[in-house]
């Protein structure tokens, strides 16, 4: 049984990039940078921040959608409500992998009815996440629009969901798998590649970006 | 995790902090609006009951519809048992039909177990006589830690938990004392001497709990109390006088109550026989958490169904 939370914890000590597997395709400034135009992108294909709300798909998606609020915030002065929907019983693969825990979902008091919910992820990869997504906000209420925002599109979709606002398109092989390390999670930041196909489910890998997307 | 839930000594404080874990995220389901979860879609769950039950029946059958499984309750009334089946034609004969999961209760001791050898669905022992009732003590510990938690009274850990009543019948007290203990609660058992389980004493001392016959000297100290029910349908002979000695020893009385600081939780597994173990102003008292028990039983249970038959490998 996979413990909640088996990701890495910013208190373990960072391992030295040079120790870590592949190369860097995105550091921490362009990652600030990138979120801070999808802030900006949401706000004109939204024309403002009215009735907006993000929510983030935990585990990395979560930090990813409260940063994106904080950059509406400063350019538009609005709060927009900020929450998490974990996918973890949509899932299409449960029965492939030990049964594991879910993660916290929380919806703003405002609720997602009537709303402009965007969703946040880090990695987007074969769209079964989102869709597991999707069927969990059918549970939780009926938004106006339902948009999708990603840190890095890898490519590889199974089904036929695409991305409104994607940070970096990533050109990758299924052989590869594409990690997103980010302060709140993991204690530093960066996007990597590196050879070796992702191990879905397995523990200490319930966070990891790119295998499960 | 193992594949059944038989004892609590089936589960690791691993597994005790995932299933609680997940019993919050379930909590959080209970509230909506749309009460369903598709994780066991396709799976089938059989009550299988030979005792009565109310909550517990009535919650594992709740779990399983809220995460889509498929749920049947058989009972020992009106079944093929009443026409003289065996208990393992019985359960063979159910598991045939294709049986994902089996809740069962058994007035006979290791019942659960023995059925878990017979057949290839996960069991979940949901009380087998007088020996364990995992499920129970799984959803007590719980309601425990959220009322700790809720009031900043720190983890469970540490705690002094004074269970009080017919321990001689009781599988509620044995799957608590080894839940409990595992969780690092101090844990007091008291009873009359007439319902102490005979050869507690080196059980309780390899097992680390206390044993008392005075409710009224372990009364102050306590963090929790829970009370458990007068059992008179296994009792043969006379264990006690009458109830109202009964009361006057052991129960919860308006009295005692006096006893207990103002943030001690008061549990009791129900059904409560009001007036015996348990007088009105205690079951009713602010503080007292019998419904949240009935609420988070609930909770405990879809975790406990998910975690054994969501995943993979739980497949018939």
């Amino acid at each position: 049984m996979v413990p909640d939370g088996a990701e890495q914890q910013p208190d373990q000590p960072v391992p030295p990039s040079e120790e870590r597997p592949g190369r860097v395709v995105f550091d921490a400034d362009e990652i600030a940078r990138a979120l801070t135009r999808i802030g900006h992108e949401i706000l004109e294909r939204n024309r403002g921040a009215h009735d907006l709300v993000l929510l983030g798909v935990p585990s990395r998606g979560v930090p990813l959608a409260q940063r994106i609020a904080d950059r509406i915030a400063s350019v538009e002065g609005v709060e927009v409500p900020v929450g998490s929907l974990d996918v973890t019983f949509y899932r299409d693969d449960l029965r492939k992998h030990p049964a594991r825990g879910p993660q916290h979902t929380d919806i703003p008091p405002g609720g997602i009815d009537g709303k402009t919910v965007v969703l946040v992820d880090d990695v987007l990869y074969s769209g079964r996440t989102v869709r597991s997504a999707l069927d969990a906000m059918n549970d939780l209420g009926r938004p106006d629009v339902v948009r999708l925002a990603v840190l890095v599109d890898r490519g590889h979709r199974e089904l036929p969901i695409r991305a409104d606002h994607v940070g970096k398109n990533l050109p990758s092989a299924r052989s590869e798998r594409v990690m997103v390390r980010l302060a709140e999670t993991d204690g530093f930041e960066e996007v990597r590649i590196a050879e070796g196909t992702s191990r879905v489910g397995t523990a200490g890998d319930a966070g990891e970006g790119g295998t499960q997307a | 995790m193992r594949k059944h839930l038989l004892s609590v000594a089936d589960l690791s404080l691993d597994d005790v902090e995932t299933l609680f874990a997940t019993a919050a995220e379930m909590h959080d389901v209970q509230h909506r609006e749309v009460k369903k979860l598709p994780a066991l879609r396709g799976r089938t769950v059989i009550n299988l009951f030979f005792e009565d039950s109310t909550r517990t029946r009535s919650s594992f059958e709740i779990a399983g519809k809220w995460l889509s499984a498929d749920t049947i309750n058989i009972t020992g009334k009106g079944s093929s048992t009443s026409k003289g089946e065996s208990l393992r034609d019985t359960v063979l004969t159910i598991c045939a039909m294709g049986v994902d999961a089996l809740v069962m209760r058994h007035s006979a001791s290791g019942a659960a177990l023995q059925v878990s050898q017979w057949v290839d669905a996960a069991v979940i022992n949901a009380g087998d006589g007088t020996h364990e009732h995992p499920s129970q003590a799984l959803l007590d510990a719980y309601t425990l830690t959220r009322f700790f938690d809720a009031r900043r009274l720190g983890p469970l850990e540490g705690k002094h938990v004074v269970i009080v009543g017919d321990l001689t019948h009781s599988r509620v007290f044995r799957s608590n004392v080894g839940l409990l203990t595992m969780l690092g609660a101090r844990v007091t058992v008291v009873a009359p001497p007439t319902l102490m389980p005979s050869g507690v004493g080196a059980w309780s001392a390899s097992a680390g709990f206390a044993t008392s016959y005075d409710l009224d000297e372990v009364l102050p100290t306590a963090d929790a109390v829970m009370m458990l029910r007068v059992q008179k349908e296994r009792m043969s002979g006379g264990f006690f006088p009458t109830g109202r000695e009964y009361t006057v020893g052991y129960g919860l009385t308006r009295d005692r109550l006096s006893l207990l600081r103002d943030d001690v939780p008061i549990l009791h597994p129900g059904p409560m026989n009001r007036g015996l173990e348990i007088a009105a102003d205690a079951a009713d008292a602010a503080t007292s958490v019998v419904l949240d028990q009935v609420s988070s039983g609930v909770a405990v249970r879809m975790s406990i169904l998910y975690h054994l038959l969501a995943g993979e490998g739980s497949e018939k």
